[in-house]
């Protein structure tokens, strides 16, 4: 079982969400970020200061899939999320050693 | 035999009728007078009517600039987590200032005493009456009480418009009792000198009579001044000035901007304490010098900073609004445009480049906008002051530069410096006092945490729940 984890614009969360119903994974889970990689921030002015926000925006999808849907999962994001401009996000992989269903004790990958 | 009939009829009407006239004359003489007298108290009642009618909207119009006005507006300019103590601030003194006004703080501001002060004859309300006397020095259409109830809404704008410059950074212990103090020892003597009977700055009959029709040295100067002088004794806040203190919400900002327009209404134009032409004169100029202080501002910022801001264009409305309160009811229209236009101006440079040159932290700008503000349109009062509008010094006399009569800008600035002054050293001593009493600042802990949590034990805001 992978962990996947993907860094994203909020203005994708919605066509990466699409995506990623279409490719058979329905179980996930969505937090509200802050940051940024080599993206610059923006400048504001409040009475005549000016203010660098270097902290952005982000959206940060979680989701636990079996290893055959590794690549689906991946390609549905990336090409859902692209734009080709700095920016886009990243996406994390790491090992799940564990998954278990709450409601019925389940265990494995049927409990994904 | 029927034209003599005839004849002695038209004898008899022409004898009748003045006869008739000469008796209904003579039997209602007394009835003619009471009649005349009654018709003179229905005019006089018709009158107290419509002036009483407005002045108690003005009244309820300049309380809720401060409420939620004021507390809208500086509650979106400071961080979240001082939201509730910044609005706490403006809501303590609607209270405060309430319970201190009929005990003793009307009475010091408009009671007969000396130049300085008035006296005591009206502590608990006494003599303040419900009924309208033709006589009265401040109002004679309008009873006293609602004078009286009118004036408190003034004074307790007042401190809170003080707040702005330790926002952030003073307990709630310490500002209750410091503005409390403030509001008897600064405000209301400093009403008592520009507004009461016997006032030495009294355009009626002071010696250096000035010109301030709703308060630009005593409720603006007075405030803008005190709030420099506190911010400087306090101390900037942690963090300042390389910490982001941006606001954290223009939207509630902007609303607390649009009700402090609207209000102001109730401030100037109910300065005419009638209903008459002279109300409409200060209604239509406090209206025309916001709008061009807002467009001065964004201008300005435009050409500075390369943007327009809502928060440029809100605070130069509300400088155009302080700089307009003292010339309200003397100036005409055009003149408001041109006196909003420089106190945007003004007051935006102020901000900008004033501020950050010394280095103060006045945190929402009460000085930049309220002691620039004021002191800028009490001069300019001076300078556009005409008896078309308002023949203040009686009538056929020249009112101000407009109708030739320049000295009216020395007594101007006479006024604008003693509201300077008695603002410094007032509120020095008052600052001092409750330091050493009680304390003034937070500590650096609460400071950090905010004052909801700090101060009042609650959050604003919950967006768990």
């Amino acid at each position: 079982m992978v962990k996947i984890e993907a860094v994203l614009q909020p203005s994708k969360l919605d066509a990466v969400k699409d995506a990623l119903l279409e490719a058979g994974i329905e179980g996930m889970t969505i937090l509200e970020a802050r940051g940024h990689g080599r993206q610059k921030g923006h400048t504001e002015f409040y009475r005549g200061r000016e203010y660098t926000v270097d902290l952005l925006p982000k959206v940060k999808i979680e989701m636990v899939v079996p290893d055959a849907m590794q690549e689906k999962a991946i390609q549905a994001i990336t090409s859902a999320a692209r734009t080709g401009r700095i920016g886009d996000g990243k996406i994390f992989l790491s090992r799940i050693d564990e998954a278990i269903r709450i409601r019925n004790d389940e265990r494995g990958e049927t409990a994904l | 035999m029927c034209r003599n009939a005839a004849r002695l009829l038209l004898l008899l009407l022409l004898f009748a009728v003045p006869t008739l006239l000469i008796a209904q004359n003579s039997s209602s003489q007394p009835a003619t007078q009471g009649q005349v007298a009654a018709l003179q108290q229905a005019v006089q009642n018709a009158q107290t009517s419509a002036d009483n009618a407005w002045m108690l909207v003005s009244a309820a119009l300049v309380l809720l600039m401060t409420g939620p006005g004021l507390a809208l507006f500086y509650g979106g300019l400071v961080r979240r987590k001082n939201i509730l103590g910044t609005m706490m601030q403006s809501f303590a003194m609607m209270c405060l200032v309430t319970i201190l006004w009929p005990i003793v703080g009307y009475s010091l501001a408009f009671g007969h005493g000396n130049a300085f002060i008035g006296g005591f004859e009206h502590v608990f309300l006494r003599n303040v009456s419900l009924v309208a006397d033709p006589q009265n020095f401040y109002a004679p259409t309008i009873p006293e009480r609602t004078y009286m109830i009118y004036q408190l809404m003034f004074a307790i704008i007042t401190p809170a418009l003080i707040t702005g410059a330790f926002a952030e950074r003073m307990k709630f212990s310490a500002m209750a009792l410091f503005l409390s103090l403030w509001s008897l020892l600064v405000y209301s003597p400093m009403a008592h000198m520009v507004w009461g009977v016997g006032g030495l700055l009294n355009a009626n009959g002071g010696r250096i009579p000035s010109l301030d029709f709703a308060g630009g040295t005593v409720v603006h100067i007075t405030s803008g001044v005190s709030a420099l002088v506190t911010a400087l004794y306090l101390g900037k806040r942690i963090g300042y000035p390389h910490t982001k203190m941006a606001p954290h919400s223009l939207v509630l900002s902007f609303i607390g901007a649009c009700l402090l327009w609207v209000g102001w209404f109730g401030f100037n134009a109910g300065s005419a304490l009638n209903s008459g032409p002279l109300a409409t004169s200060a209604f239509i100029n406090t209206h025309f010098a916001t709008a061009a202080a807002a467009l001065g501002w964004t201008i300005f910022e435009w050409l500075h900073n390369g943007k327009p801001t809502a928060l440029g264009a809100i605070s130069g409305a509300v400088a155009g609004l302080v700089a307009i309160t003292p010339a309200s009811g003397f100036v005409q229209p055009m003149a408001a445009l041109a006196i909003g236009l420089i106190a945007g101006f003004v007051c935006s440079f102020m901000v900008f480049k004033v501020k950050s040159m010394f280095g103060y932290d006045d945190s929402l700008d009460a000085f930049g906008v309220h002691g620039a503000g004021g002191t800028v349109g009490a001069l300019l009062t001076g300078v556009f002051a005409t008896q078309l509008i308002n023949p203040a010094f009686g009538k056929g006399v020249a009112t101000g530069g407009m109708d030739g009569h320049w000295r009216q800008i020395l007594n101007q600035a006479a006024g604008v410096a003693i509201a300077w002054v008695i603002s410094i050293v007032g509120t020095l001593v008052l600052l001092f006092i409750v330091d050493k009493v009680i304390g003034l600042r937070l500590n650096a802990e609460d400071e950090n945490e905010g004052l909801d949590l700090s101060q009042h034990g609650e959050e604003g805001y919950d967006f768990n729940t």
